[in-house]
């Protein structure tokens, strides 16, 4: 027997990250078979396409040294995974490879790959797709369609660099009308059609333009949260604080918006407030810190599609409060132990409300530098940069 | 060659290359990243800084004696505005639509920081003919860079290069390249390569004298 | 004042100074003068012909066009040359086919679309009383969704649109409106473009604002225009 003697901490956890990732892809196993079944092979094939663009990537500039991390970790493939499912069922597959690509190269490597990243790099990659072809992600296929299975949606098979094929008369030799290819979001915005509760929740009925099943996703989500993969409170407080701006709109004028239920299980919202704002490298550490994060998703994708030119916001909220992480960390940081909450409230009261060693309270008191995130690598510390610059 | 001869072409091949405004130096970039959306928007935007700059550097260059360092600055703001006020009018002449294209960046060439640089740091300080020849490079330099940038964006965004298309009418456009977050992404993408080549070539160059160390 | 200068022993004497930049500032007021004499012929007869070309691009059959004020009493006056406009007018333009009658009269609107303002040059023809088509002057509406409403067949065979001045001669008899894709019901709605309602909406009520305003004036001087001036 062997006597290891060390220091605290003495709890040891076997979670690595390649644990987490590979339970986050487990868990997302049974949405892509559902997203699979409802649309057939062209999904498949974007499931397919996108993620092996992003592993492709990701091996690219790990092997050229100029990203952290392993290959083997599955964090690519749930980008991967992630941004084919946040696209369009039947979208070009060679627009998911450069979605992929971009996905990576863009929202990961730049920033000095996993852990470093500052936005998710699956929406990174979706939001390039969007503002590069705002046309084909626009153009959803209805789910359900006799023969998915042994045949591609005509717009999948686009040539490399050229227009996928208008859907229009591929629908209508179905007996499916024009709007069959719009999302329920986009068809309230533009159409003022309002889908049903049931016909969101299951996703089974008739041939619906919806995505990945919002109660499978919340089920191996609450799987996640139940062994600690993700943070609970971040998807609650993006579904509540969204539910309840809804809510509130919807209790003012009930014929000038949507009701709640609509709002929380339409469009990406389950899928971005369980699978995408709960990315642990760009959302908030701390308790209060989530809740703020997630209130700020939730209000701010209500307010993008009710009063925007876009039918969905999602992903801009996310994005736009990844950004807002850092600033959300350092104003709810907690209350070190010996401190008084009060303490922090009024710049009269600063300080421990006993005297001990700062230093042994908090770091911050000790004028300790809190570790960064980093956005460069190798930048040069301030101290070294003040140096004159020896000419070679 | 004469001496005289090789000192103007690196003078000229300064701005063109070592010193590039573009892609070493990353100055001027409000007109970079606003106009090249097309090539021949590039183009002619280059031209245009290039007439600037080598006329107001000659004008600085002959009146340097005379100038007084206490006004300097003002007086060549005088010189560049000129200059630009008169590019302004020609491209009137020659084409509106291509005056439309580039909006308010042909009046912004006077704040463009390559032109005041150069004729701070170096028309005042050089006869005429060196002058003229290091602003033509930079000038040269300058629309090199802005069409490396503008075709790229052209071919993406449209399909098309110099307004031929090259994919036919099936080509996808990527929207985002004819927006301005597209003309970020190719700069950094030029840079990228730059940054890449550089240091690739540092590394061959440090080999090679390994190699001769050695021997 | 004299302390002052023993301390500077550099400083340039003022008047030095101003003759220098006196004589910097003739020269280029010099440069300047020529380049605006050498090309103002140039420029005026390039934006006649950008002019002429677009109107003659909405008003089918136009040969020339004649430019005039719609004032707000109802009146209407030719526009001369380099003029500034009168108060709360409308500037519209006449086109004429080769015989020199009436083919069509243009107008600019302008309305907030997706991205920025959107500018449309349409043409009423006076004989039919009906918009006979439109051109988009200048937009930043997204390429390939925004930029349809030129292209897309089914919102152009909304023109020729219905616009006929009201009987007391102070606004349109229908107001012009953009309905959802697939809803129009009346000859004066617009049938917006799925997928680029905002645009739609946009061009519609550019041509509304201005046609309201516009056409009815011009109805009443119609005998004044029908020949060419």
């Amino acid at each position: 027997m062997t006597i290891e003697i060390r220091s605290a901490p003495h709890i040891k956890a076997p979670r690595s990250v390649p644990t987490i990732m590979r339970h986050v892809v487990w868990s997302l196993v049974p949405v892509c078979a559902f997203f699979v079944y409802q649309y057939g092979l062209s999904a498949l094939a974007s499931l397919l396409v996108v993620t092996a663009s992003c592993l492709a990537t990701e091996r690219l500039f790990v092997r050229t040294g100029t990203q952290a991390g392993d290959i083997g970790d599955f964090s690519a493939v749930i980008t991967g995974l992630l941004l084919a499912l946040s696209l369009p069922p039947a979208f070009p597959l060679w627009m998911g490879a450069v979605a992929g690509f971009v996905a990576i190269a863009l929202g990961k490597a730049l920033t000095g790959g996993i852990g470093f990243n500052v936005f998710n790099p699956a929406l990174v990659g979706r939001a390039f797709a969007q503002a590069a072809f705002p046309q084909a992600i626009a153009t959803y296929s209805p789910s359900f369609l006799p023969g998915r299975f042994t045949e591609f949606v005509p717009s999948s098979l686009a040539w490399p660099l050229m227009q996928p094929a208008d859907l229009m008369p591929w629908l209508k030799e179905r007996q499916l009308d024009a709007l069959a290819a719009a999302t329920p979001l986009a068809k309230w915005k533009f159409e003022g059609v309002l889908a049903g509760a049931e016909e969101l929740l299951t996703s089974l009925s008739g041939h619906m333009a919806v995505g990945p099943s919002p109660l499978l996703i919340l089920l191996c989500g609450s799987y996640l949260a139940f062994r600690r993969f993700l943070d609970w409170r971040i998807p609650a407080a993006i579904l509540g604080s969204a539910g309840l701006t809804a809510w509130l709109l919807f209790a003012l004028s009930p014929e000038r918006f949507p009701n709640p239920f609509f709002m929380l299980f339409s469009g990406g919202l389950i899928l971005g407030a369980v699978y995408m704002a709960t990315d642990m490298a760009t959302s908030p550490v701390t308790p209060k810190g989530m809740w703020l994060y997630g209130a700020l998703i939730g209000l701010l994708t209500v307010i993008i599609r009710y009063y925007s030119g876009l039918p969905e916001g999602v992903m801009y909220a996310i994005l736009l409060a990844n950004a807002a992480t850092p600033l959300i960390e350092k104003v709810t940081q907690p209350t070190p132990f010996g401190k008084s909450a009060l303490a922090r409230l009024g710049q009269a009261k600063r300080g421990a409300s006993y005297p001990l060693h700062p230093g042994y309270i908090s770091r911050e008191e000790a004028h300790a530098v809190t570790p960064k995130k980093r956005f460069l690598r190798n930048k040069p510390k301030p101290e070294e940069r003040r140096k004159p610059e020896k000419s070679s | 060659m004469s001496q005289a001869a090789t000192t103007t072409w690196e003078e000229f091949m300064e701005g063109v290359w070592r010193q590039n405004p573009v892609f070493v130096m990353v100055l001027g970039l409000c007109p970079t990243l606003a106009v090249t959306v097309s090539a021949v928007n590039a183009l002619s935007m280059g031209l245009a800084t290039t007439f600037v700059l080598t006329c107001s550097c000659l004008l600085v260059s002959l009146l340097r004696k005379l100038i007084p360092k206490e006004v300097r600055i003002a007086t060549y703001i005088v010189i560049i505005a000129t200059f630009v006020t008169v590019v302004d009018y020609l491209i009137q002449a020659i084409s509106l639509a291509l005056y439309d294209a580039l909006g308010a960046f042909i009046q912004l060439i006077v704040v463009n920081c390559i032109i005041l640089g150069r004729a701070e740091a170096h028309a005042s300080k050089h006869p005429p003919l060196t002058a003229v020849v290091n602003a033509l490079g930079m000038g040269v330099g300058f629309s090199i860079g802005l069409f490396a940038l503008g075709s790229v964006r052209e071919i993406l965004g449209a399909g098309k290069l110099f307004g031929f298309s090259l994919f036919g009418e099936h080509f996808q456009p990527w929207v985002v390249m004819v927006l301005p977050p597209g003309g970020f992404f190719v700069l950094g993408l030029w840079l990228l390569l730059f940054a890449a080549w550089g240091r690739w070539r540092q590394r061959r160059q440090g080999a090679a004298k390994g190699v001769t160390q050695h021997a | 004042m004299n302390h002052a200068t023993q301390t500077l022993p550099e400083m340039t004497p003022p008047a030095a100074m101003i003759r220098t930049l006196g004589l910097i500032a003739a020269i280029c007021g010099t440069i300047i003068v020529a380049a605006y004499q050498g090309t103002y012929r140039a420029v005026q007869e390039n934006k006649r012909i950008a002019l002429e070309r677009a109107v003659f691009k909405v008003v089918p059959g136009a040969q020339a066009i004649a430019e005039y004020w719609a004032l707000p009493n109802g009146e209407i006056a030719k526009v001369g040359a380099g003029e500034t406009a009168p108060a709360d007018a409308i500037k519209f333009y006449a086109g004429y086919d080769t015989a020199g009658r009436l083919a069509g009269i243009a107008a600019e609107g302008a309305a907030k679309g997706y991205a920025d303002t959107v500018r449309i040059l349409f043409a009423w023809d006076p004989a039919t009383r009906k918009i006979a088509g439109f051109s988009v002057v200048a937009a930043r509406e997204t390429p390939g969704i925004g930029d349809k409403v030129t292209k897309d067949r089914d919102f152009l065979a909304n023109f020729p649109l219905e616009a006929e001045p009201a009987a007391d001669g102070r606004a349109l008899a229908h107001e012009i409106r953009t309905v959802k894709h697939g809803s129009k019901a009346h000859a004066w709605e617009i049938d917006a473009i799925a997928g680029a309602t905002i645009t739609s909406r946009a061009v519609g009520r550019a041509i509304n604002d201005t046609a309201q305003k516009l056409l009815p004036r011009i109805a009443m001087h119609l005998d004044t225009l029908k020949e060419k001036p």
